[in-house]
């Protein structure tokens, strides 16, 4: 609509919360958080499954607390709580058009989040082997269900911040490009969360006999 | 406009232009044909079971396809029918109710639709396969994880698709409502039609993604041999009622709540007074949208949760009727006294408070948990909600495209013919559901396919039989006087009814593409009302005349749709055609994320109208009003 000029800051060069100095800019962020409304009701209704069938129909030895591998997790779950202090740092590098750091600290991210999935894909290959799948029992449908929307969600915010970082890795800091990244950093802070209630209520209820 | 391409790229024509188009009032045409072309399956597939029906053991269809026609019906009338013509009136009216240029996300506009369209075709591509999903439009498990049939991986990837669409245009319209307003145009002076696509955009944002779960669910039991549903694996199919009905209900006032907002704009334009009560209309309007949430297991009281939980659900469902009860008296007052005329538009409008009250009454009682082991699963629920939902959804349909329909095509419809069409409709529908409470109440199941004679059933079934005859014809009546508008010459002029109170009767007829050739600068609730109230033409403005910024059409909504719906068939055919269908499958994914990817990676930054077209255009109105 209008044309809402927002003026530069005159210590960073570009405008105070460059993410939402335009109207499209302050669309994408509230349409964002509305998305990420809906994506909280998502994952209510898969853990709200996942407890429904907890532990149901697995057989003796592949029920949760013969199966997980906590030592494991709680790497990734490092990695993962890690990835968003850094998604932060990049952030907050671009608010001071810090370029530079920005890219940094999005590519540091980026590799959390890899060695991340990586482990994911590494500890399903393990249950796999030992009998707790897909189609094993109900409990196995509801965990992969569940863990693997959180996976799937992981996959595509590293395509997602790739494919940004790729674009504009010679475009500056501009406010068509910022809030782009911004939403992408909700984005990724959002599964980080969802991650926690998986840690808490998967994992760690999990190994309660 | 037409006549000022120049500088202006990336135009299309024709069909190309529907195909590509992202503007907010051709997206609403869209959605309101395809709306209206799905309105007249679902209504064929009503009458085939009316047909069945009138007669004790009839022989007209088979067990099999009745049960299909009754899936489809339902299916079809609630997420190919209803949902998409609100979400065309949403488009057609709320931009321009706000002062708005256009949506906040056009290009997710044009991809909401496409999704929604592609899901339905896909849905309905079923019968070409001989195979309709068949386990009701409640998909309940193990009725839905039966392996034989395809028809419900139609449904549950067809739906699935569908609602994607739909989720997107919550989210959109919730961000344009908030975001694109004109100035003064403050929360509390939105036209209540806004105000209802507010709230029940909220709605699906929030009771869509548990559909989405449970279709995924449904999806990986059928195509993936998961064990949701499978007590032997140690699944719960009630985990599947759960899901379905925290989407369920809340579904139902995403349906209503804007047809309250239709009736709220025609009722105070025909009887030229302002809405009575527009403040608590609004707060009825957001506590129904809460209340919404917590009612879910009033479809479940058989299910057997509990005392409790009964009782629970069932306070808070008759806590519902207050704020609706609200809303009646509101209407009802603000008749009172009024000017009133009857065009169709208002004649739907007052149809609607009687007939939308007797489906309230019946849903309080239904909403008596112990009393409800009586009525479930009897034609008493079939009458009750079609009481509602025609009664209420698609009487506001049609009131909203007698009233729009000038709007959005500068042309009338046939007043004369309409009201004949309102009429059959009217007494057609009581014909046809009020003896359904009776034949629920003497005991007749809903979903059975035929009955045995004696049993006091043959007369109100062949009354309900001769009702949707009624609808049937007055359905002909609106398709020919449609398609009689459409084809006509003789367009209307600005504000059609005379009366108009809000911002979408100030603009010139065609409406430019650009909307507001000034944004307008609003003075309270019924801005225009308040203006020619005060000897005004037209409303006033809050910007000098300058260039307009405008999206440019793009092909990629269409295209990743396309790929979702290939990949959605590719899916379901795995199961027959193996390989070929897995191919298939993927090809479509590819296409999806290969048209994101280049969404992401094109820089499309529009267009800008120049000032000097716009200065024409307003010239050219100004001599066109002075005649």
């Amino acid at each position: 609509m209008g044309h809402h000029s927002v003026p530069n800051n005159p210590i960073t060069g570009i405008p105070d919360h460059v993410e939402k100095a335009t109207l499209e800019g302050k669309n994408k962020y509230v349409a964002f958080w509305f998305f990420l409304g809906g994506e909280t009701t998502l994952f209510a209704s898969l853990f709200g499954t996942y407890i429904g069938l907890h532990n149901s129909g697995a057989k003796e030895g592949l029920r949760s607390y013969d199966i997980f591998e906590m030592g494991l997790v709680f790497i990734m779950t490092m990695l993962l709580l890690t990835s968003s202090l850094t998604s932060v740092l990049a952030m907050m590098a671009m608010k001071r058009n810090d370029v530079k750091k920005m890219k940094m600290w999005l590519i540091i991210t980026l590799a959390l989040g890899l060695a991340f999935l990586a482990g994911e894909i590494y500890e399903f290959n393990h249950y796999y082997h030992i009998g707790h799948t897909f189609t094993s029992s109900a409990f196995g449908s509801a965990f992969y269900t569940l863990v693997g929307f959180h996976g799937a969600h992981v996959l595509f915010g590293l395509l997602w911040i790739t494919t940004l970082l790729v674009r504009n890795w010679n475009r500056g800091i501009t406010v068509v490009n910022a809030p782009k990244f911004y939403v992408s950093s909700l984005y990724w802070h959002f599964i980080d969360v969802v991650w926690v209630f998986i840690f808490s209520v998967v994992y760690l209820m999990g190994m309660v006999k | 406009m037409g006549t000022h391409t120049m500088g202006m790229p990336k135009k299309k024509s024709g069909i190309m232009d529907w195909l590509t188009t992202v503007d907010h009032k051709k997206i609403g045409i869209l959605y309101i044909m395809s709306g209206l072309f799905f309105l007249l399956v679902g209504g064929v597939e009503a009458l085939m079971i009316r047909f069945q029906l009138i007669k004790p053991m009839n022989d007209f269809v088979s067990g099999e396809l009745f049960n299909q026609l009754i899936t489809m019906h339902g299916t079809t009338m609630i997420f190919l029918a209803a949902m998409p013509m609100l979400i065309g009136y949403m488009n057609a009216a709320v931009p321009l109710q706000i002062g708005a240029r256009d949506v906040a996300f056009p290009f997710l506009n044009a991809l909401g639709f496409w999704l929604f369209f592609f899901g339905g075709v896909l849905l309905n591509l079923s019968w070409f396969f001989g195979a309709a999903p068949n386990a009701g439009w409640t998909a309940y498990a193990p009725l839905s994880t039966v392996p034989e049939s395809l028809g419900v991986d139609f449904y549950a990837l067809g739906l699935q698709i569908s609602g994607f669409g739909t989720l997107m245009g919550g989210i959109n319209f919730l961000v344009t409502i908030l975001n694109m307003r004109a100035p003064g145009m403050k929360l509390m002076r939105m036209p209540l039609f806004t105000w209802t696509a507010f709230v029940a955009s909220a709605l699906i944002v929030f009771a869509f993604p548990p559909l989405t779960v449970g279709l995924f669910l449904l999806t990986f039991e059928r195509l993936f041999g998961a064990h949701f549903f499978d007590p032997a694996a140690g699944g719960n199919i009630v985990i599947w009622e759960h899901l379905f009905w925290i989407f369920g209900h809340p579904e139902v006032y995403i349906l209503i709540l804007p047809a309250f907002g239709i009736f709220s704009e025609i009722i105070p334009t025909f009887a030229r007074k302002r809405l009575f009560g527009y403040t608590t209309m609004v707060f009825a309007t957001m506590l129904i949208g809460f209340l919404g949430f917590m009612v879910w297991v009033h479809h479940m009281f058989t299910v057997g949760l509990g005392p409790v939980a009964n009782a629970i659900f069932a306070v808070a469902t008759m806590a519902i009727a207050v704020p609706t009860g609200v809303k009646i008296f509101n209407w009802l007052f603000t008749l009172w006294g009024g000017k009133l005329t009857f065009p169709v538009a208002m004649l739907y409008s007052v149809a609607f408070i009687p007939s939308f009250l007797v489906g309230g009454m019946t849903g309080v009682m239904l909403s008596v948990a112990p009393a409800d082991y009586q009525y479930h699963d009897s034609y008493f629920v079939v009458a009750h909600f079609h009481y509602v939902i025609v009664g209420g959804v698609v009487f506001g349909l049609f009131a909203g495209l007698y009233y729009w329909f000038p709007l959005m095509f500068g042309k009338q419809l046939n007043e004369f013919w309409g009201k004949i069409q309102f009429w059959l409709f009217f007494i057609g529908f009581h014909l046809t559901f009020f003896p359904q409470h009776i034949l629920g109440l003497t005991g007749m199941p809903r979903r059975v396919f035929t009955y045995l004679p004696n049993q006091g059933w043959e007369t109100m079934n062949l009354l309900s039989s001769i009702g949707a005859g009624f609808m049937g014809v007055s359905t002909i009546v609106l398709v020919v006087s449609i398609v009689a508008a459409l084809m006509s010459k003789e367009y209307v002029k600005r504000d059609v009814w005379g009366d108009g109170r809000t911002l979408e009767w100030t603009l010139p007829v065609p409406t430019p593409e650009y909307n507001f050739a000034q944004t307008p600068l609003v003075k309270g609730l019924d801005t225009y009302w308040l203006e020619k109230m005060a000897g005004n033409k037209t409303v006033s403005v809050s910007e000098e005349v300058g260039d307009i910024h405008m999206p440019n059409n793009t092909i990629l909504p269409f295209v990743m749709s396309v790929g979702l719906f290939l990949a959605g068939l590719g899916f379901i055919l795995r199961l027959d055609y193996g390989t070929v269908g897995l191919v298939v499958a993927l090809i479509g994914l590819a296409t999806t994320l290969v048209a994101m990817f280049l969404r992401s990676w094109i820089d499309d930054e529009g267009y800008y109208i120049p000032k000097s077209v716009i200065e024409e255009d307003l010239r050219l109105e100004a001599e066109k009003e002075a005649k």
